[in-house]
């Protein structure tokens, strides 16, 4: 009151009625004693964020408004990642369930670790598999891993190795589930399986297609250069089966029968077909358009739904029908490769950083009218994908439709460009590779690879996803998507390099890329008189996806199983088949945060809670390892934008906390300590890896950034390589993933490079480090025309500067820096020698972007439309082949299938993210900032569908397949579409996936009602479609719940109840191929 | 021409002073993703608020500002009847699902400020409308004269608690937690001149795009409040989206009140008065 | 609700008593419902009310000698003061923060202004109370007793600011005509409280005060009503209808029973019963006062509709 009467603030409104506390308040960012870099340990959109430490403590995170990707901001997930990192749901001790306990007990971690090693070393001796059907394999089925998208490229790489050594082949990540179907869809149509652009890119597009993705909710923080291409005029376009966030953002938002893209896409190309509309000259040059396929090529349209070289009995394609016309394709040591080793079961994957084998001189039809050129089959292929068809099957009107095809015309060409993002809306399906296939030859038709505003954006999903492809945790692929090499084809290092390399360009060059991968595995010890120790590499025999690691438990084969940071009991396809399978386990490690469901799972899972099992007779050992956060560690992730970048360690990681490299590494350690000395030879190697890395620190810590040098790979000199192109096949160079390498180029560590975007341009070249050779945007070569102009001032990226005889421009060139654009290579060059003037797609092998693909694909060189597993519907395409054929199906007791167009499973679900939720809700169910955003569980329904079920806004409802039921709090909405399909109406049912019972925000995961039917491409899960029925009210509990699942199986002629997957041990089953 | 912010920290004893800021709200590019709820509750520590039910307003949990949620993110659900009848119904155009980070308006008449009675709310340098944890009793009058039903008590503590405009940031230059974390810029911070200067731009760009229900709300100085330090750019009318269509500084009406409540006390006497006058003697 | 009903309807708002369509978000309130409690807040503006005009009824009483009256008025001025305060107090979240209260001299704020108005009229009232009833230094009391009355009209009215001064529809709606029937039912209470204490020889006054104040407290009440629009519908429904039915009968009661008890067979009886009934409606406006406000602001149609009605009446 003083302050009042002697100072200006008569009335105490202000200045006088401020506290002294008041007067002193300052920032805890400000007053931080240091600032950390590092990113956000979520989704893939990989933002920065700046961690402030004070008192040896995080206080505070926050976006670096330095990144060019995030400009600073950082979406709900992002902004509470103080409260994951040091809130109350992490645990912080280790936790051991013995055999048929009851509860945890608290073991100190060397003591537990000590166990852990021995039962690695005790099962891989008892399971150890030398032979199979008389071919050397090397390796043990035994143990098996999964996880790995939410780590560090670092210890991706470490796990890799050490399961490498240890003879394990069943390891995977989040990649399976989540993009496979990318990988192999991008890949065989331009030779990477990475986005082919980045995500700041998408600011100048012109048109935005947004399908299968849920852009806005899902990479919210990269959305905002969706929002910029928008100020800047660009459509908007959303096709999907809900209104969700995004369509609220988009210009024209076009409702879609989820699993009927491939008849919406098309239906755009056959538009652009019979209309003339695409770009010629850029398809002409730079596409396969104008080759010619072979005479025995038959399409789906002529053998009514296959193509040729279907063989019924064993559910697979010969592909050889499919080949350009011309010579076989040759190997490189110029035999003739046998395709059918080549098109084995998760080959395809392969094509991450490489196309497929393919004779390169192929005989082409410039003007593109021979009946058998490539543009000709697709203009056939297509010409039934009419209006009329898209509207019966997709249940878009024409009108809609319409617009669709405009926009896109409107905005293709020469000046302008439009693109695509997608996610996992397109890649969970039994056709996703396809999916992406059909896209990508959209986007060629028009023109849009290559260039600035154009492109295929594929949204990749958790932190380090494309970084646990491209350095994989997967059992298919070694890094860099060398694939892991087979028994019955990959005897020796030729054989395999025979199998995996093509004559023309980059990947001619496959043996300097596996020779220096396993130097760097093997070190000294190998030699090119030992093939390098090709032979301790363990090998496939089929597909050892995360589906057949489930298979393997439920058949007793698998009995260790490592959880890096993956929570299938709600993440993955058919919960309760993941659950039964851990339950027959001997073993099984957790390393997480917090108790999730896939560690808690013999205690309080539902099969507990219904009597299906008991605690007290599960024998499995159950090891929780509280895992260190992205704020205690040191490493990079590699975004959806290929780039890599490096987060600094802020503090320690309190209690038994640690990270996965520390888990790796000292595993590795106390195993070969074990085994030194044997004389088996099956430990020969593990024994030969090179595991020597210095550790720093109170806890031991490897060095991450001595495993990112081994990655990037050395030279002779021991010094760092700046580019594959210096690697060399006679053992001098080491190198741990060859695509990666140039991230530590002169010696420096380029992930960790942070020069603010204001200071550089649009590519910010200088802010982390791209793979391949931090190129942004892939194929810009294409950017240019074939004379090597941009094709227009407006979208100009790379160009040849004829007086600097080099290509240059704004973007590293994806090109031979000093190729000039009219060369032609002579006709029997090979390697990159062979590359011409005009062929922007490095990778494969010919040069070209395939719009028909004649090799590398498991279900044909098209996309067809095909129905999904579950479906209410016909297929009008193909009546008779409703299905994917070679879609890959595990037809056993608790997997079934719904019959189709059944009437007890009458609608139709697709499941979905939230942008307040993280997947499988490990990171976002225990944060109560996240937790209270999005609390309960829910199913979204149209008013009609409500009314059709008496379901009431607000109430409860339960949704019921032939594999489980799910309860769920009912929001009815106009959001959700009931969808009129050409006179049918199909009624969807909307299922967000992130709940289930532990944590604050709980409910049943969607999970339990999915199957496990696969892309036989990738191996990946069809979780965006399925049929259901739902009911208003709770579900049962206890022993209710399973018979009510079982009565509707009844009901639905679903096979006899005591044929049913019972908790006890399977005999062994192998996987079967579709029944069409 | 954006009409000119009033400048309060004079009026307010601040003879020096930064220029007003405040917040721009642009509602037409909200993706509804709650960061700014998240990041306010974050940087200034507050706690979640359960229970962890679903109440089936759309996407919103939260439900409203409260002491625990100083940024809150509203979903609408639109059914615009503009679908042809008989029409196909795939095509959902006539969809809308407007999303809107609401916020403190930091009043240029802050109703709150003025009835506060120990000077627990006060006018900062910056023209924002603060609350002192130190000081507030907890009486709960700010509560009630909110035209806006933002600062609210909680219950556990006593105090009451509000969007401060990030006061401890701003004073060290940087900007509010809220606005730095939202990924599309629909929450602009910065001085409320130029910020009424780009919302007029934005508000003719939407209207020359077509879409005319674009408004701006709390951007004028002759409103009831005499403009706010937080405005929006709204789709539709204010009260959709649980905002009062013209609120009201209640205090404007004070002397008023005061001089019918001097009348009425004088009445009294008066009555009181007559009641002895008419009673003489009766005794 | 029906089953078609979905999120959308509910948000997209309800249609008004009148037919009147008014949107709102989800029905949620626009302004918050007090947090006052209705029991400490509602008893703060009764016993404001009966101490200010006790301290005026009993100063009246002072000059034309009824000692009796007076000590009742001071005894009731300052029994309602103190509780009055106490309520106040318990009704903070922070009561040890009570001071804070006169850490600023603030007049747009009628509750601190009636904090230095308690500050200022509380001793006075104690003193007046104390030395009546201790019999000691008289004139000194004599003084506090009149100082107490000059002050005590305002403590009776200026509750009506206090909450006038709100958001609160029913609240400020009222804000011109709520002084008047505060004031009419603060005389009201006291000459209630006169008539249950004082002996019947000397309540004359406060019989002809009842019926004053409870004819200025209904008569202030109809025209509020009356002026305030829709939002009047909250004073007549529900809760605070209930209540202020209550006090209108009871006051009715009241003061017929305090007029009849000067010819009534048991004039004492009958004086206290309607000093009772007195005090009681008081308390029950008061009550249903504050219930009222607390109905206009959970409802948002009392926020919005008016409002509404406001902006186009200045468009047109
Ligand atoms: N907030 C948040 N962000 C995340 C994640 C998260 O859990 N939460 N997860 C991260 C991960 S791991 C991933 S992989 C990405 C995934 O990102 P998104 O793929 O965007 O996420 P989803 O919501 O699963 O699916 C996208 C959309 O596909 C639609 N859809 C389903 N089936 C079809 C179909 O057949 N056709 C079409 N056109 N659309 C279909 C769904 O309705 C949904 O809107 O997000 C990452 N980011
Ligand atoms: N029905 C349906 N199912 C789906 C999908 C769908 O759309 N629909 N989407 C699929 C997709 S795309 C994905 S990616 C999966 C995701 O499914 P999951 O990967 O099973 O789910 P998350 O919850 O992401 O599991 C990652 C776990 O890693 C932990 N973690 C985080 N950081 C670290 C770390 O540094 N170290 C360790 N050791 N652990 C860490 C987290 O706490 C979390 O529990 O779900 C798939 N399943
Ligand atoms: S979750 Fe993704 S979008 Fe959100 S802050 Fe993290 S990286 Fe950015
Ligand atoms: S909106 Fe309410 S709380 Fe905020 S300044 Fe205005 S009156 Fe105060
Ligand atoms: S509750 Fe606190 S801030 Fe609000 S008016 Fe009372 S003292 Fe002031
Ligand atoms: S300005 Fe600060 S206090 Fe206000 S809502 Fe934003 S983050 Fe919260
Ligand atoms: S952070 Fe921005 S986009 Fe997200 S809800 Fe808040 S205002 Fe909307
Ligand atoms: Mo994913």
């Amino acid at each position: 009151m003083l302050r009042q009467l002697t100072g200006p603030d008569r009335r105490g409104l202000g200045a006088a009625a401020k506290s002294r506390k008041t007067a002193e308040l300052r920032s805890r960012v400000a007053t931080a004693d240091r600032v950390v870099k590092s990113v956000c340990p979520y989704c893939a959109v990989g933002c920065a964020q700046n961690l402030y430490v004070s008192g040896g403590r995080v206080v505070q995170i926050e976006g670096d408004p330095d990144s060019p990707v995030s400009r600073g901001r950082l979406c709900p997930k992002g902004s509470a990642s103080l409260q994951l990192t040091t809130g109350p749901g992490r645990e912080s001790a280790v936790l051991y369930r013995r055999p048929y306990g009851t509860e945890w007990e608290q073991i100190d971690l060397p003591t537990a670790m000590d166990m852990v090693a021995d039962r690695v070393v005790r099962t891989r001796r008892d399971t150890w598999e030398e032979e199979c059907d008389g071919k050397r394999v090397a390796r043990t089925l035994g143990i098996a891993a999964l996880g790995g998208a939410t780590l560090d490229n670092e210890e991706n790489y470490l796990i890799k190795k050490l399961m490498t050594g240890l003879g394990v082949i069943q390891i995977e990540n989040q990649a399976r589930v989540c993009h496979s179907s990318t990988v192999t869809g991008l890949g065989t149509s331009f030779g990477r399986g990475g986005s082919t652009t980045f995500l700041q890119d998408l600011q100048f597009a012109d048109c935005i297609v947004i399908e299968g993705s849920n852009f806005a909710e899902a990479h919210p923080v990269g959305f905002q250069w969706v929002m910029e291409a928008k100020l800047r005029g660009a459509t908007i376009i959303h096709v999907d089966p809900r209104f969700s966030r995004t369509s609220a953002l988009a210009d024209l938002y076009v409702p879609i029968r989820p699993g009927s893209d491939i008849a919406f896409l098309g239906g755009i190309i056959n538009h652009v077909l019979t209309e003339g509309k695409d770009f010629r000259e850029y398809v002409l040059n730079y596409t396969n358009a104008a080759s010619i396929i072979s005479g025995d090529y038959a399409d789906t349209e002529d053998l009514d739904g296959v193509f040729s070289g279907w063989n019924p009995e064993t559910r697979t394609y010969d592909v050889s029908s499919w080949q350009y016309e011309g010579p076989p394709v040759q190997a490189v040591s110029g035999r003739r490769l046998r395709l059918d080793a080549y098109h084995t079961p998760g080959r395809s994957e392969a094509h991450g950083s490489g196309g497929a084998p393919v004779s390169p001189y192929a005989r082409r039809d410039e003007t593109l009218t021979d009946p058998r050129c490539v543009y000709q089959i697709l203009k056939r292929h297509f010409a039934r994908y009419t209006p009329e068809f898209v509207h019966r099957t997709c249940g878009v009107p024409p009108e809609s439709f319409r617009r669709v095809c405009d926009a896109l015309i409107a905005n293709s060409g020469r000046e302008r460009t439009s693109a695509f993002a997608y996610a996992v809306g397109w890649t969970q399906h039994s056709v996703g590779t396809q999916y992406i296939r059909a896209a990508s030859i959209l986007q060629l038709l028009l023109g849009n690879i290559g260039r600035p505003g154009g492109g295929i954006m594929a949204l990749r999903g958790h932190a380090s996803i494309q970084g646990s492809s491209d350095i994989p945790t997967l059992y298919n692929l070694l890094p860099g998507y060398i694939p892991m090499p087979y028994a019955h084809s990959d005897e020796n290092l030729d054989a395999f390099i025979d199998v995996i390399s093509t004559r023309k360009g980059f990947w001619a060059d496959a043996r300097n890329y596996v020779v220096s991968l396993l130097k760097a595995y093997y070190g000294d010890a190998a030699t090119p008189e030992n093939d390098f120790c090709f032979g301790h590499l363990p090998r496939l025999t089929g597909s050892h996806s995360a589906y057949d690691t489930t298979m393997a438990q439920l058949d007793g084969v698998c009995k260790g199983y490592f959880l890096f940071g993956q929570n299938p009991a709600v993440g993955s396809a058919n919960a309760r088949l993941q659950r039964l399978g851990m339950a027959n386990l001997d073993w099984l490690v957790v390393r997480d945060f917090a108790l999730i469901e896939s560690a808690t799972w013999w205690k309080d899972g539902r099969e507990v809670e219904s009597g299906e099992l008991r605690t007290d007779q599960i024998a499995t050992e159950v090891f929780f390892f509280p895992a260190a956060a992205h704020t205690e560690k040191n490493g990079t992730f590699t975004n959806t934008n290929r780039l890599l970048q490096w987060h600094d360690a802020a503090v320690e990681p309190e209690g038994d906390r640690r990270s996965d490299l520390w888990f790796a590494y000292h595993l590795g350690r106390l195993v070969r300590e074990r085994l030194a000395g044997s004389r088996e030879p099956y430990d020969r190697a593990i024994l030969d890896l090179a595991w020597d890395y210095p550790v720093e620190g109170p806890l031991a810590e490897p060095s991450a950034a001595a495993v990112l040098q081994e990655i990037n790979g050395y030279g002779p000199d021991g010094r760092p390589l700046s580019s594959y192109t210096q690697l060399r096949s006679d053992g001098s160079t080491r190198c741990g993933c060859w695509i990666y390498c140039g991230v530590y180029a002169d010696g420096v560590n380029q992930a960790a490079r942070r020069r603010p975007h204001t200071e550089q341009s649009w590519t910010s070249r200088e802010w982390g480090w791209a793979w391949p050779l931090n190129r942004r945007i892939l194929y810009n070569r294409a950017s240019a025309d074939p004379d090597g102009n941009p094709w227009s001032s407006r979208k100009e990226c790379v160009w040849w500067d004829a007086s600097l005889g080099r290509w240059t421009g704004h973007d590293v060139p994806d090109f031979i820096e000093d190729l000039p654009p009219h060369h032609r290579p002579a006709d029997d060059a090979l390697g990159t020698d062979a590359l011409s003037g005009v062929d922007p797609f490095i990778m494969q092998g010919d040069g070209k972007a395939w719009l028909f693909a004649p090799a590398g694909l498991m279900d044909g060189p098209l996309p067809t439309h095909y129905e999904p597993q579950d479906t209410p519907l016909e297929n009008p395409l193909h009546p008779s082949r409703r299905r994917n054929p070679a879609r890959l199906t595990y037809d056993r007791p608790g997997n079934r299938y719904h019959p189709p167009g059944s009437e007890v499973y009458p609608y139709v679900v697709t499941t979905y993210r939230l942008t307040e939720h993280f997947t499988a809700g490990g990171m976002s169910r225990w944060v109560p900032h996240l937790a209270e955003l999005q609390p309960q569980m829910f199913c979204e329904v149209s008013p009609e569908l409500a009314e059709e079920r008496l379901l009431e806004h607000g109430g409860w409802a339960t949704v019921i397949s032939a594999r489980g039921a799910v309860e769920a709090r009912v929001i009815v909405t106009d959001r959700m579409p009931s969808l009129h399909l050409d006179g049918r109406v199909v009624h969807q049912i909307g299922l967000p996936y992130h709940w289930g019972p532990n944590g604050l925000a709980t409910g049943d995961p969607a999970n339990e009602l999915t199957s496990i039917v696969l892309d036989p491409n990738a191996d990946i899960q069809e979780t965006k479609v399925l049929t259901a029925d739902i009911q208003p009210g709770r579900r049962p509990r206890g022993r209710g719940l399973p018979l009510l699942v079982e009565t509707f199986r009844r009901r639905a002629g679903i096979d006899p109840p005591d044929e049913q997957e019972q908790p006890e041990r399977q005999g062994p089953r192998t996987r079967r191929g579709g029944r069409g | 021409m954006a009409p000119r912010a009033p400048q309060v920290q004079e009026e307010a004893g601040y003879p020096r002073h930064p220029p007003r800021m405040g917040f721009f709200t642009d509602t037409s590019v909200c993706i509804g993703c709650k960061a700014c709820e998240v990041a306010c509750k974050e940087w200034n520590r507050l706690p979640a608020d359960g229970p962890f039910e679903l109440t089936g307003m759309s996407f919103d949990n939260t439900t409203q500002l409260s002491a625990s949620t100083w940024r809150h993110v509203a979903f609408i659900e639109q059914r615009k009847p503009v679908r042809a009848p008989g029409g196909p119904a795939g095509d959902q155009q006539d969809l809308r699902w407007l999303m809107a980070s609401d916020v403190c308006k930091h009043c240029t008449d802050a109703a709150c400020l003025n009835v506060c009675p120990t000077g627990s709310l006060f006018r900062t340098e910056f023209g924002t409308v603060v609350v002192q944890d130190d000081v507030c009793n907890g009486c709960g009058y700010c509560v009630s004269a909110c035209p806006y039903g933002v600062i609210d008590k909680r219950e556990d503590d006593g105090r009451v608690f509000k969007c401060t405009l990030c006061y401890d940031r701003i004073g060290d230059g940087l900007i509010p937690a809220c606005a730095k974390a939202c990924p599309t810029e629909s929450i602009q911070y910065g001085p409320l001149d130029e910020l009424l200067e780009r919302a007029e731009a934005r508000l003719a760009d939407l209207h020359g795009d077509g879409v005319p229900d674009a408004r701006l709300y709390g951007n004028d100085p002759a409103d009831g409040v005499r403009g706010n330090g937080a405005f929006f750019l709204l789709l539709d009318e204010p009260e959709v989206y649980g905002l009062p269509p013209a609120p009201r500084d209640a205090t404007r009406d004070l002397p008023a009140m005061w001089a019918h409540a001097a009348v009425a006390a004088v009445t009294l006497v008066c009555g009181i008065a007559v009641a002895f006058a008419g009673s003489r003697r009766a005794g | 609700m029906t089953t078609r009903e979905s999120a959308g309807d509910r948000a997209a708002g309800t249609t008004g008593q009148d037919g009147r369509r008014f949107a709102s978000y989800y029905d949620r309130h626009v302004v918050k419902p007090p947090v006052w409690h209705e029991r400490y807040v509602g008893g703060y503006l009764y016993l404001g009310g009966l101490a200010g005009a006790s301290s005026v009824l009993a100063a009246g009483a002072e000059l034309t000698g009824r000692p009796r009256l007076a000590r009742a008025g001071k005894v009731a001025a300052l029994t309602g003061i103190s509780l009055s305060a106490a309520a106040l107090i318990a009704d903070l979240g922070r009561p040890e923060r009570f001071v804070n209260m006169l850490r600023t001299f603030k007049p747009t704020s009628p509750m601190n202004m009636g904090s230095w108005l308690l500050a200022a009229y509380g001793p006075l009232a104690g003193a007046g109370a104390v030395t009546d009833l201790t019999g000691r230094f008289p004139a000194a009391g004599r003084a506090a007793c009149y100082g107490a009355a000059l002050l005590g009209p305002a403590v009776a009215t200026y509750t009506a600011v206090l909450i006038g001064d709100t958001a609160v529809p029913a609240w400020h709606g009222g804000h011109r005509e709520m002084p008047f029937m505060f004031a009419g039912s603060a005389m009201a209470s006291a000459a209630g409280a006169a008539l249950l204490a004082a002996p019947a020889a000397e309540n004359a006054p406060a019989r002809h005060a009842a019926v004053l104040g409870t004819v200025l407290e209904l008569a202030a009440g109809r025209l509020m009503r009356r002026r305030m629009g829709m939002v009047a519908e909250t004073y007549e429904r529900g809760r605070a209808g209930s209540l202020l039915r209550a006090a209108e009968t009871l006051g009715v009661l009241g003061a017929a029973g305090a007029l009849a008890a000067a010819r009534a067979p048991r004039p004492r009886a009958i004086a206290a019963l309607s000093g009772a009934a007195l005090l009681a409606a008081s308390a029950c406006l008061r009550l249903g006062v504050f219930a009222a406000g607390v109905a206009s602001a959970e409802d948002p149609r009392y926020t919005v509709v008016p409002q509404r009605e406001r902006l186009s009446a200045a468009a047109s």
